[in-house]
């Protein structure tokens, strides 16, 4: 049996409920978006259900990411299952809602639900052992990233956010005033109706400047593991200071910029590890790239946009669909850049099949096994001005 | 008006929507909010806005974004060279001031889409469609909130003008980037999906007539297909009708591999796609002509 939506005078407590729950599970669903929802219902028929899901889904989503969310929450909420059915016996929905595990265990008693309804299973976090080391900064710079320890990851974080470089400039197609330059009419004649119609001055405008944004696409697979947190924590680093796009792949590939845009570090790593099912798999650079190429590059490759990939390129795909992507994917991005960690460990070779496969597509490929070297690539970032010169 | 005349009017106009496309602009009418519609390339997003205006009996005025679009391009702007040769042909001794004040009154003015959206003397309040909001830049998108708050411009010159009643603004992105949270947390947001088989053919019997009604269904089933590969840009719904309208134009019927292979380019707009999918033509078209 569905629950028919109540009368009216009833729903404004439920509605509040359910803005709850949507905020619980991630979407943005304010007081203003509550106000407009009770607005919305008195234009629909609440007997209708497909209206009533329609008019709550144009108000509290504006992200088609949100979409599955807010389905789930919808049936969760306003469908509860025959008591009888246990959850994932209906077809075709998916009922996890992205959430804690105390808020889903809270909301499932709340509306009577089986808890693994409403979540997957978590898994527990692994914390790391922590040790009392101690490093000079200068010590800190040139240590390889597997060997630190946790309170240094910590360190690393400020070295991060404090860095010197930030990232080239492009040209935007806004002017500003300048002194050489384009002729700026408008302030030009503004000054010369003030002198009775004579051009004394001509004013100039020049094109105003931007950063470029940039494109992280990190490789957490089995044998990255040892860099995975460290590659999360200059994500989050330059992200505070940058515009930055940041993706994770083992054997698919995460979008986990929003995650990483928590104020507190240790929350956006809590939100990225539950966001990311595959960390430690397998490796399938080509899919991930393939995946990036049709399904997010033309949403954040715009503005000149500078795409990093970490990766030690042990790959377990088809070298032949790796080399596609990466010539697909550097002609859509200002520069692309290749970071591999391995590139620090003593004679190394770029000798994996990966690897040697995506050598010739990179603009540049830099290590990144320690601080110092994730300056260099900050110098180089600094430092971008023309599209390199590609043969 | 209900959710049924809306979605009815939408199909008179030829424009094949769903059940929640309508739900979304009834509820942005009633509620007097902005519609902020997503989707990918080709779906009928702007396409909708204008059936919208034709709907309510309304001006259409498009404003379409794009890279470093500011005020003067999208709200007004002095015309200069008038002002500079009105001043100059004043003789020495007329009124400096009053020859100022004339020549900022709104005979000098260059009204652009939003302020034309604003200030107008329709009888029917404009619908405004701000077409690829995703193209223009963050400056743009902060002036654009604080438009959609009040529906007022100020003109240092003129004053505060002021909407007698507020345009129905439709806004479209095709996610090129993010757009601003606050900006879309004061519209109404529709997601418009690419349509199943029986839907695109009834858009492409509506739209391309011209086509016969086995083409279309065979050109609709072939997209169909297309969208099932893997390919860097999958067609949208302008694509099946640029396609089923050439096909139309070559005096075809229905779908040969031949003319499916010669017209590929109306569907697909990159070379490995279509590298990628000439070699998958035999089976597309017997699977198409199967649907």
């Amino acid at each position: 049996m569905r629950e028919e939506p109540a009368a009216r005078s009833d729903l404004l407590p439920r509605l509040a409920a359910f803005a709850r729950l949507l905020h619980d599970a991630g979407l943005e669903a304010g007081p203003r978006r509550l106000t407009d929802a009770t607005r919305a219902l008195n234009h629909i028929e609440l007997n209708q259900q497909a209206d009533f899901r329609n008019a709550l889904r144009a108000v509290f989503v504006s992200r088609k990411e949100d979409l599955p969310t807010f389905d789930a929450a919808f049936d969760i909420f306003w469908a509860p299952p025959d008591p009888r059915v246990t959850a994932g016996q209906i077809p075709g929905r998916s009922r996890h809602l992205p959430m804690s595990p105390e808020k889903a265990k809270a909301w499932s008693e709340a509306l009577g639900l089986q808890s693994s309804a409403m979540n997957r299973e978590q898994e527990p976090r692994e914390v790391p052992a922590s040790s009392s080391g101690y490093s000079s900064e200068e010590l800190l710079r040139h240590k390889d990233f597997d060997e630190m320890t946790w309170e240094e990851t910590e360190q690393v974080r400020r070295l991060l956010e404090q860095a010197a470089w930030r990232v080239a400039e492009r040209r935007t197609r806004r002017m500003k005033p300048g002194r050489l330059g384009r002729i700026d009419l408008r302030r030009s004649a503004r000054q010369a109706i003030r002198s009775s119609g004579e051009l004394m001055t001509l004013f100039r405008r020049k094109p105003r400047m931007r950063r470029r944004p940039l494109v992280l696409i990190c490789d957490v697979s089995g044998s990255m593991e040892r860099y995975s947190r460290l590659l999360m924590i200059f994500a989050y680093a330059i992200g505070r200071r940058e515009d930055l796009e940041t993706f994770v792949f083992s054997t698919r590939l995460t979008r986990i910029t929003r995650q990483l845009r928590y104020r507190d570090l240790d929350r956006s790593l809590d939100a990225v590890s539950k966001g990311v099912h595959d960390f430690s798999g397998g490796t399938r650079i080509g899919d991930a790239l393939s995946d990036f190429n049709r399904h997010w590059a033309r949403r954040v490759l715009g503005h000149g946009a500078v795409v990093i990939i970490v990766s030690d390129g042990w790959d377990r795909g088809d070298p032949s669909q790796l080399a596609a992507e990466l010539v697909h994917l550097r002609r859509s991005a200002h520069r692309l850049v290749w970071l591999n960690p391995l590139i620090g460990s003593e004679g190394y070779q770029p000798l994996t099949r990966g690897m040697a496969a995506a050598l010739p597509y990179c603009d540049d490929f830099l290590a990144a096994h320690n601080v110092q070297a994730l300056d260099d690539l900050g110098r180089l970032l600094a430092g971008l001005d023309r599209r390199p010169v590609r043969v | 008006m209900t959710i049924d005349d809306v979605e009815a009017r939408l199909r008179e106009r030829q424009y094949i929507g769903d059940r929640a496309l309508a739900t979304a602009i009834f509820l942005a009418l009633k509620l007097e909010k902005p519609l902020f519609i997503e989707g990918e390339a080709g779906v009928g997003k702007t396409e909708a806005a204008k059936v919208m205006g034709d709907v309510l009996g309304a001006r259409l005025i498009r404003l379409q974004c794009y890279e470093g679009i500011d005020l003067a391009h999208a709200v007004y702007e002095w015309n200069y060279p008038r002002q500079l040769l009105h001043i100059r042909l004043l003789n020495e001794s007329s009124d400096r001031k009053l020859a100022e004040r004339e020549i900022f009154s709104p005979e000098f003015l260059l009204r652009r889409p939003l302020l034309d959206a604003i200030d107008n003397d329709d009888a029917v309040a404009p619908v405004l469609l701000i077409d690829e909001i995703d193209r223009s830049d963050e400056e743009f998108e902060a002036f654009l909130l604080e438009l959609l708050s009040d529906f007022q411009v100020s003109i240092p010159e003129l004053g505060t003008i002021k909407a007698r009643k507020p345009p129905f603004v439709v806004i479209t992105s095709n996610r090129t980037r993010e757009v601003h949270d606050a900006l879309k947390r004061r519209c109404l947001y529709h997601w418009i999906d690419y349509p199943n088989l029986e839907k695109e053919v009834e858009i492409v019997r509506a739209r391309a007539p011209e086509a016969a009604d086995g083409l279309a269904r065979e050109v609709a089933a072939l997209v169909q297909g297309l969208r099932s590969m893997d390919l860097y840009k999958v067609p949208g719904v302008a694509e099946t009708l640029d396609w089923a309208r050439s096909l139309a134009a070559l005096g075809a019927t229905q779908i040969d591999s031949s003319l499916v292979d010669a017209t590929l380019g109306a569907a697909l707009k990159y070379q490995e796609d279509l590298e990628r999918v000439r070699e998958k033509v035999p089976a597309l078209v017997e699977q198409a002509r199967r649907a």
